[in-house]
């Protein structure tokens, strides 16, 4: 069969195009994001105060990132003023996660589908209920594809040992320095060092809060929280030993080199 | 492909569109030019036949501000409500009330609020207080043509400022402003008695408890000499909306607290009807 110079198939085009854009989601640092007692918490390893990877679109709906900067901020973007647009339409608690999703969807797959080279981001958006079960995460792919997740999310880096690692310490209801020392750990390559306050970027939607429930959890407060949480990360250091005899080859959360600042390469 | 050009990297949606400035208002005026209130002209003046809203009062007490509304709304002679809010929260430093056309006011105030919130999510910061009086002040440009109409809206605004950490008060005319107020400032329809009122009873540095009741007296007053200005309502249990501004964020008193001022001034006036004296030297 002749076949036109230059020919590939859809089918090749598509998967080219997937593993380029999983190979850029894996350079970076992994994201975290979990239900805890009061809401939901954001964790990323992001040294940069500038250039988040968190972040609030609406008064319920948080937004985290992994992978290239500019094209999650301009996702970011968008989302925000879907959500404000929508809100100032109807009503402010007419605006959800589900719609927002499937606002991202569709937006990624045409972008999947159409664009020579398609996005190498993969996002979270979550929204706060009035109680845990009504709490909603949902996971995008750069290819438009739409996950509800169920208490934790990984996702970035070396996501699929990420996201072990956080389903091996997540428990429901944990109270906000247990979820964030759970995160602490998925986040953290078995026997590496925690990362400090400073090369953190912590962020919950919290229920309890009046009108928007998204906050950022910086300064002394995550300092606070980080010290609370240290004995608790001391220990595990015991039983990892013989773990990681029997599993030497357990992969490692993020490559070596510096951390990723989500401003690309 | 070539439709999408002028959107980044195939993104479809005119939502991806980036207007060059962070301001909700200029986009939702190129994305939805219809969801603005009224950028359209009357056939004819409508001026008492809808509801009007009446009088706010705002001072600034120690560390913030302190505003109070009234809770009456009027057509013409008659009261087209009686709980009717004005005191609307911008942020969590910042408050509006508004006095006029109540149906414009109000979306204004919605308005006003998804444009400080829009701009603080796009630019990961909040607005200066002077940033938020002068986006407040354009809005009520954009409403002149109808406010020759009779479709007047006029806000108050205040806000904690933590750069100098004091509250401060901007007023607006028909055309917009701001103009910074001093210490305190009222509008609306009994706007005269009450500032009248509070020239009297404005304390400097007072606390924001003395300040509170310094504006309920206002409120009073502008009541008991404006017939649009609706006192508080003791047998329906409708009292003033409060609301006073720190460093520790918005805060609208309760229902119960706004009560024990009401019944610690009604006390007073039922020996003074004319409220407290001032000293007169």
């Amino acid at each position: 069969m002749s076949m036109p110079f230059g020919y590939a198939s859809p089918e090749q085009i598509m998967r080219d195009k997937a593993d380029y854009a999983r190979k850029g989601i894996a350079r970076g640092r992994s994201v975290v994001v979990l239900q805890y007692e009061h809401g939901i918490l954001f964790v990323a390893p992001n040294p940069s105060r500038a250039l988040h990877k968190i972040s609030e679109i609406y008064d319920r709906i948080g937004f985290a990132a992994v992978g290239r900067y500019n094209e999650f901020e301009a996702l970011r973007l968008g989302g925000i003023r879907y959500a404000d647009v929508n809100g100032y339409t109807y009503d402010r608690g007419d605006v959800t996660a589900r719609g927002l999703a499937n606002f991202y969807a569709q937006n990624l797959g045409q972008i999947f589908t159409e664009s020579v080279k398609s996005f190498e981001v993969e996002i979270v958006v979550a929204e706060v209920g009035d109680a845990p079960e009504y709490d909603q995460i949902y996971r995008l792919t750069f290819d438009g594809s739409v996950f509800d997740e169920h208490g934790t999310s990984a996702m970035g880096g070396q996501a699929e040992a990420v996201g072990g690692r956080l389903k091996e310490r997540y428990r429901e209801g944990m109270p906000l320095a247990e979820a964030l020392s759970a995160a602490l750990f998925a986040l953290t390559e078995p026997g590496g060092e925690r990362p400090t306050a400073t090369q953190l970027e912590v962020a919950v939607l919290d229920r309890n809060r009046p009108h928007r429930k998204f906050q950022r959890l910086t300064g002394p407060r995550l300092a606070a929280l980080l010290e609370e949480t240290a004995p608790k990360a001391a220990e595990p250091k015991e039983p990892k030993e013989p773990e990681a005899g029997a599993k030497p080859e357990t992969p490692p959360t993020a490559p070596e080199g510096e951390i990723d600042t989500g401003s690309g390469d | 492909m070539a439709p999408h050009r002028e959107l980044p990297a195939g993104l479809m949606n005119h939502l991806f569109h980036n207007t060059g400035s962070p301001s909700f208002t200029e986009f939702v005026g190129a994305y939805a030019p219809g969801l603005l209130p009224s950028r359209e002209t009357l056939a004819a003046p409508v001026g008492d036949q809808i509801p009007h809203a009446t009088t706010i009062v705002a001072a600034t007490c120690a560390g913030g501000v302190v505003m109070a509304g009234d809770r009456r709304a009027t057509s013409g002679n008659f009261i087209s409500q009686r709980d009717m809010e004005k005191v609307f929260r911008a942020d969590d430093h910042s408050c509006l009330g508004i006095a006029g056309a109540a149906s414009i006011g109000i979306e204004m105030a919605r308005l006003y609020r998804v444009e400080l919130e829009h701009y603080e999510k796009l630019e990961g910061r909040t607005l200066s207080v002077v940033g938020k009086a002068n986006r407040l002040s354009a809005m009520i440009r954009g409403n002149l043509a109808m406010a020759m109409q009779g479709m007047v809206v006029v806000p108050i605004f205040a806000a904690y400022d933590p750069d100098k950490d004091a509250g401060r008060i901007f007023g607006y005319d028909v055309g917009g402003g701001p103009y910074e107020q001093q210490q305190f400032h009222s509008i609306g329809s009994g706007s005269i008695f009450a500032r009248g009122s509070l020239k009297k009873l404005y304390r400097e540095g007072a606390s924001p408890e003395d300040t509170v009741l310094a504006c309920v007296q206002a409120l009073y007053d502008a009541a008991d000499d404006d017939s649009a200005t609706g006192g508080p309502d003791v047998t329906r249990r409708i009292w003033p909306v409060v609301a006073v501004i720190t460093a520790d964020g918005f805060r609208r008193l309760s229902d119960e607290e706004v009560q024990g001022y009401v019944q610690t001034m009604l006390e007073g006036r039922m020996s003074d009807p004319d409220g407290p004296s001032a000293p007169l030297r």
